[in-house]
């Protein structure tokens, strides 16, 4: 039984993804690698449910182009 | 290539033998859409107005070409809008690709009952040309080609002029100066005015051309599409068998290599395989997004990209300037007819910079979406697009161009609600259209029954609430239930009306107050308010 919601839930998608740019303006790529794995360590113990953990990281490692 | 040109004669001023300057009450620099609209509001709000153009012509290339419901809402009161949607090509879905994938389609107008369309694509010069034609037709307009400003002298209740015109230079004063000279504004210049904002270094080609294809009528955008690698791309229809293609160039492309002939069909030709295909026009552009800090600088008063820029994406350019032309000219009206307080002036410069930042809010976001500015910026974007086809939170944030909505002022003109009102309408919003019947049972549309001034629409109650018989001067009552009648009840829906409701509409048909029952006081009061009183 899936639990991991893919539906939107920001009530401005917009702001969000711009909050997540602003984060990492001016970050080389290898500050911006470390700040997404520590945003995952986070965002995952914010979350705190090893399922939905599971499937996000199922979801994440799909190949482009494959059916969800 | 070919262009399409109107030429207009410049014709000698009575103004330019006078000994002294000749006062007028309204100047208007700049007759493109933005400085027509406003001067066609203004003369048909009985404003006389003198409109500047440095030029002679209007038809250099397409230009902008997508004219938003609000626009056309406002056109249609300046006695055009029908005519240029008879014209153009009426729209209203968009899809967004990914490479060849589609992710998902859009529909900016998922509802009936409304008269004008969510957007109309029509190139610029036609509506100019529809707007130089309306001058002709109403009284108050006196249109003068290849009159130049070249000075700008501030006074104490207003500004003298320096024109140049092909006999020489004459000057004029005025009580009040629009500037609507384009983004390259002289008047700003004459100011010393600057701006803030961000420029963007991606070059995008943008290119209109000829050809008989069955593509369909919407918008289409592409994330790095096969025949474009890595870069976006944008497609609209345009009448007369013309296609607008605006591709994303790079930070790094020479502007002046990028327009050749050659190179630009090459690229082209990619797009638009197995399709025959003719050049209309081609630019290479750049853009900023960025505002003056104030519109209103004592007597001259900015709308338009002479006070604020943003990127094409999204076609809140000439849209949200005819939108300030209209937001500005009741208000000066009101102001030169003795009826308007000193805060209906300095409201302007309160809700259009609202909705200018609105409006480069929106602008900014989907730039920074279509051109990463870094490849950690990119990382995330390309996430994005990749979780976009299997998330549909993911697709909420694909950002191809928000496009241009109304703003919603929160005004001091505003009379806050005392009740809750449900529904589409919104309080310092335009109003909603609604499909209604005449007493004689022929159809029309709420917005095309009100004129240009103060408007109160009043719900038949059954019993009492007949106070509204009542209305003070200057405002026109419109009785739903007798004047208009709401049969499909989508006015009761969108207005949340009730029986004895009223609702007090500003002359730029947004909504100013609102209330359950009818009171003479509280009318008179939010009328005072909205006139800046």
């Amino acid at each position: 039984m899936a639990k991991l919601v893919t539906a939107s839930r920001f009530a401005d998608p917009d702001a969000a993804y711009v909050a997540l740019v602003d984060a990492r303006r001016n970050l080389s790529d290898a500050e911006a690698a470390a700040l997404d794995t520590k945003l995952v360590l986070i965002l995952a113990n914010h979350i705190g449910d090893l399922d939905v953990l599971n499937e996000a990281i199922a979801l994440a490692r799909e190949p482009a182009g494959s059916s969800p | 290539m070919h262009k399409s040109v109107y030429r207009y004669e410049y014709r000698r001023s009575r103004d330019q033998d006078a000994r002294s300057p000749v006062p007028h009450a309204v100047v208007v620099v700049g007759a493109g859409p933005v400085g027509l609209a406003a001067a066609v509001d203004l003369a048909q709000r009985g404003v006389r107005v003198v409109l500047l153009d440095d030029s002679d012509r209007i038809g250099e290339g397409s230009r902008g070409i997508c004219w938003s419901k609000r626009t056309l809402e406002i056109l249609d009161r300046l006695g055009v809008g029908e005519r240029l949607v008879a014209r153009g090509v009426t729209w209203k879905l968009g899809k967004v690709f990914c490479g060849d994938e589609l992710l998902f389609a859009f529909d900016l107008l998922p509802e009936e009952g409304h008269k004008m369309p969510a957007f109309i694509n029509l190139q610029q010069f036609h509506l100019e040309k529809a707007l130089v034609d309306r001058t002709g037709e109403i009284e108050n307009i006196d249109l003068r080609w290849k009159n130049r400003v070249a000075g700008l002298e501030q006074r104490n209740d207003g500004v003298r002029l320096t024109i140049e015109t092909p006999e020489g230079a004459y000057r004029l004063d005025a009580d009040w100066l629009i500037a609507a000279d384009g983004a390259r504004s002289t008047v700003r210049g004459l100011l010393g005015l600057g701006f803030s904002g961000v420029t963007f270094e991606d070059k995008f080609l943008i290119a209109d051309v000829r050809m008989a294809a069955d593509f369909p009528t919407e918008r289409r955008f592409w994330f790095a599409p096969k025949f474009h690698a890595g870069q976006s791309a944008l497609m609209h229809r345009q009448p007369d068998n013309v296609w607008r293609i605006d591709l994303q160039l790079g930070p790094d492309a020479d502007p002046i290599a990028e327009q050749e002939p050659e190179r630009v069909r090459a690229r082209l030709a990619k797009v638009l395989a197995p399709h025959d295909f003719e050049l209309e026009w081609v630019s290479v552009y750049t853009f900023n997004c960025r505002r003056l800090d104030r519109f209103v600088h004592d007597r001259v008063i900015f709308i338009g990209d002479a006070a604020h820029q943003v990127s094409p994406f999204g076609a809140r350019g000439a849209n949200s300037g005819i939108q300030d032309a209209e937001n500005l000219a009741w208000k000066l009206a009101a102001m030169l007819a003795g009826e308007g307080g000193e805060a209906l002036i300095a409201s302007y410069d309160i809700e259009r910079t609202q909705a200018a930042d609105e409006n480069i809010g929106h602008s900014t976001r989907s730039t920074d979406f279509m051109s990463p500015h870094s490849r950690a910026e990119r990382g995330l974007r390309d996430a994005v697009l990749a979780l976009a086809p299997k998330a549909e939170f993911a697709r909420r944030m694909v950002n191809s161009g928000r496009l241009s909505l109304p703003s919603v002022y929160d005004s001091p003109l505003s009379t806050p609600d005392e009740a809750p009102f449900a529904g589409a309408s919104k309080l310092g919003a335009p109003l909603p259209d609604a499909p209604m019947t005449r007493p004689d049972g022929t159809p029309a549309h709420l917005l095309e029954n009100l004129r240009d001034g103060f408007e109160l629409i009043c719900v038949k109650a059954d019993a009492d609430g007949d106070g509204w018989r009542h209305v003070p001067d200057g405002i026109r009552r419109t009785v739903i239930g007798e004047d208009l009648f709401d049969r499909t009840r989508i006015l009761t829906q969108r207005f949340d009306a009730t029986p004895g409701a009223a609702y007090l509409v500003r002359p730029d048909q947004h909504l100013c107050a609102r209330w359950r029952r009818f009171d003479a006081g509280k009318l008179a009061a939010a009328h005072a308010r909205a006139l800046g009183r």
